[in-house]
């Protein structure tokens, strides 16, 4: 890893008087680190990115790898030596992985496209200046970042409305976060005004101006909370630990819980005994609750330091 | 970036006339005899400002696009804030809560008499946090100046996409890999019994629990931690590291004297935010294990207020546990903050 290391500053390191070989040698005008410091940072954050990589790494690999060798190495393996999809099949003839996984599609999309149009919409109608009452609305929004109301209120709310062991009981709580909002408005107020105007003077409506204007000129921000969303809803598992009673509607992250965590035999008719192919049935699981978030991670990663940094320092 | 972000300062005026900001020239603010639109900014007088309810019917279907968002909110938000009435109730889960009985201050007797258990879950929580903010949160600090160190762009971004990964992982996933890599039949644990290594028994051991999940948080969230220090290093001025090289200073001088005053500001905005947390530790992360290690080592706030008040039925008091802890935090941010302030620093809502 080190010994790629160019001896090059970056483009925008470079200062624009200096000699071709003072700039070979020099970062912002100070001494280029000597070589055993760029070692030990190499080593350093080769180690890092092992650390994150191996898990996935072994996981992958024994998911994919047959009986034979997973008996002959205990139980994970590194590198599969004769791939087979055996795993992925039995968890996707049906039964309830497969049924945990609809769930969890079905909840993440509806989620997060719900989401970002509800979320797009409160954030438009904040980002007039002066129009009637977005001042108070927008603290009413922006007061749930401070302070929320607990567990015990939350469930006695989602019990109140029916909706324990609801799907909507997943998506509902967390449609709106008021940080979404926040950066949503901000790209909006970014948006000349003459643009909104001009368009007004054409006889655009106010719908038109979202749905024709600002959402397409926000496109950015907005692919960036549908992402954000996704995964949480993907992700999420204490609320439907909270509110879904019955195993059919579980999505898959109760799922994993209950037959990688703690370990319960996948298929129910083996006993709690680790037994290689119960390894490899976990470890598929694993796979599949992991291949969303690696299929949308290269979309998400374009774009969210700025949001990051935009929510974060709030302006 | 500052600026980037709040682009129309004088817009967001509440004393701007709203006619001339807002209103624009195809609706206009309903006033008679307006003057034309110029390209200037008119200064219009107090009496041209369209009154409430003009400006209601004129923003109108505004208002109707902010209305499910606000409904949600409201609902989802606000309502369960007034359900934690039930903290000075008696509440049965037969009876509404407007029909259970009021107690008083009864359910906060459980925090004032020091129950036992009560006591455990407080102790543990300011244990883990006190070891998150002081093993955890420097770490994406030193990581991202590490990051920030290197010469090699291509390394860089490749090092930052494989760290920042696992951020995006839910808590569960986090478990289950840990404890497939060092779980007592896990990876780890399995290779080392046939090369007749010692074995490390991590997963369900209570003595090492605190250091188990202190680094599965390390894991999960130091790199990406790093993006908002490697933003906050990217505004600094070029010409500021010059100076220090030109007056002699290398490298070191350079990280001393221009870049960590410049990721300053940042590192307390996010300490006081860290302080605010104090009393909620990665719940589903230790939910999730609480199993083989004990609720003696692994009960927090948060966990208790669940096994305590939805599973063991006792609603009131674990509201009250809820409650004062969400108070606890609320006032720990605005108290931070204000320290901040006085420190001269911006802290969290200079802007708002």
């Amino acid at each position: 890893m080190v010994t790629s290391t160019k001896r090059r500053p970056g483009p925008a390191k470079v200062l624009p008087g200096a000699s071709r070989a003072r700039q070979l040698r020099t970062i912002n005008g100070a001494a280029a680190p000597n070589l055993a410091v760029r070692g030990l940072k190499g080593v350093v954050l080769l180690i890092s990115c092992a650390l994150v990589i191996a898990p996935f790494l072994a996981v992958i690999s024994t998911s994919l790898a047959d009986q034979a060798q997973i008996a002959e190495a205990g139980g994970y393996v590194l590198w599969p030596q004769n791939p087979s999809l055996d795993a992925y099949r039995a968890i996707f003839s049906g039964g309830v992985v497969t049924r945990a996984t609809l769930v969890s599609i079905g909840v993440t999309l509806v989620g997060s496209g719900l989401s970002v149009l509800v979320v797009a919409f409160l954030a438009y109608s904040l980002s007039r200046p002066g129009s009637w009452g977005h001042r108070p609305i927008l603290l009413l929004v922006l007061f749930t970042m401070l302070f929320n109301a607990g567990m015990i209120p939350n469930y006695l709310l989602i019990k109140q409305l029916g909706l324990i062991d609801s799907y909507w009981s997943l998506i509902l709580p967390t449609l709106v976060s008021a940080f979404q909002v926040v950066i949503v408005r901000a790209f909006f107020l970014e948006v000349p005004q003459e643009i909104i105007d001009a368009a007004r003077i054409d006889g655009a409506s106010e719908l038109q101006i979202l749905v024709r204007i600002m959402m397409p000129l926000s496109r950015a921000v907005l692919a960036v909370v549908a992402l954000f969303n996704a995964v949480s809803y993907w992700s999420a598992f204490f609320n439907a630990v909270l509110y879904i009673n019955s195993t059919e509607k579980w999505p898959l992250q109760l799922v994993l819980r209950t037959y990688v965590i703690d370990n319960t035999a996948v298929g129910a008719d083996l006993p709690g005994e680790v037994v290689p192919p119960q390894q490899s049935l976990q470890m598929a699981i694993l796979v599949v609750s992991l291949i969303p978030i690696c299929l949308v991670y290269p979309f998400l990663q374009k774009h969210f330091a700025k949001g990051v940094v935009i929510g974060a320092v709030k302006g | 970036m500052a600026s980037s972000v709040v682009p129309r300062g004088p817009a967001t005026d509440p004393h701007a006339p709203a006619g001339v900001t807002a209103g624009g020239p195809a609706k206009g603010p309903g006033t008679t005899g307006a003057p034309p639109p110029s390209t200037g900014r008119p200064p219009a007088p107090a009496n041209r400002r369209p009154s409430g309810w003009q400006r209601f019917k004129r923003d109108r279907f505004l208002l109707l696009l902010g209305l499910p968002g606000v409904f949600v909110v409201l609902l989802f938000q606000y309502v369960p804030l007034l359900g934690n009435v039930i903290a000075f109730k008696d509440y049965q889960p037969y009876l509404t809560i407007a029909e259970s009985p009021w107690v008083g201050f009864d359910n906060f007797r459980i925090i004032f008499n020091g129950d036992p258990a009560f006591l455990n879950a407080l102790t543990n929580t300011l244990i883990i946090s006190f070891l998150q903010i002081a093993l955890v949160f420097p770490v994406p600090i030193g990581l991202a100046l590490l990051l920030n160190s290197l010469l090699s762009e291509r390394i860089k971004r490749v090092a930052q996409s494989i760290l920042y990964l696992p951020h995006f992982m839910s808590w569960v996933i986090v478990v289950a890999l840990f404890q497939h890599m060092l779980g007592n039949a896990g990876l780890y644990n399995t290779w080392a019994r046939m090369q007749e290594l010692p074995l490390i028994e991590v997963i369900g051991n209570p003595d090492l629990f605190l250091a188990l999940i202190t680094s599965q948080v390390i894991w999960k969230d130091a790199g990406w931690g790093t993006i908002i220090f490697l933003a906050a290093i990217s505004r600094v001025d070029l010409e500021l590291f010059e100076a220090v090289a030109v007056d002699g200073g290398g490298r070191l001088r350079q990280l001393w004297h221009v870049t960590l005053p410049a990721i300053r500001p940042v590192i307390i905005l996010l300490f006081i935010l860290k302080l605010g947390d104090v009393l909620s530790v990665g719940f589903e992360q230790i939910f999730l294990q609480q199993g083989p290690v004990g609720l003696e080592a692994s009960e927090v706030l948060d966990t208790y207020v669940y096994n305590y008040g939805i599973v063991g039925g006792n609603w009131g008091t674990s509201a009250a546990v809820g409650l004062v802890k969400g108070l606890v935090g609320a006032i720990l941010v605005l108290g931070a903050n204000k320290v901040a302030h006085l420190f001269g620093e911006r802290g969290l809502y200079a802007k708002w």
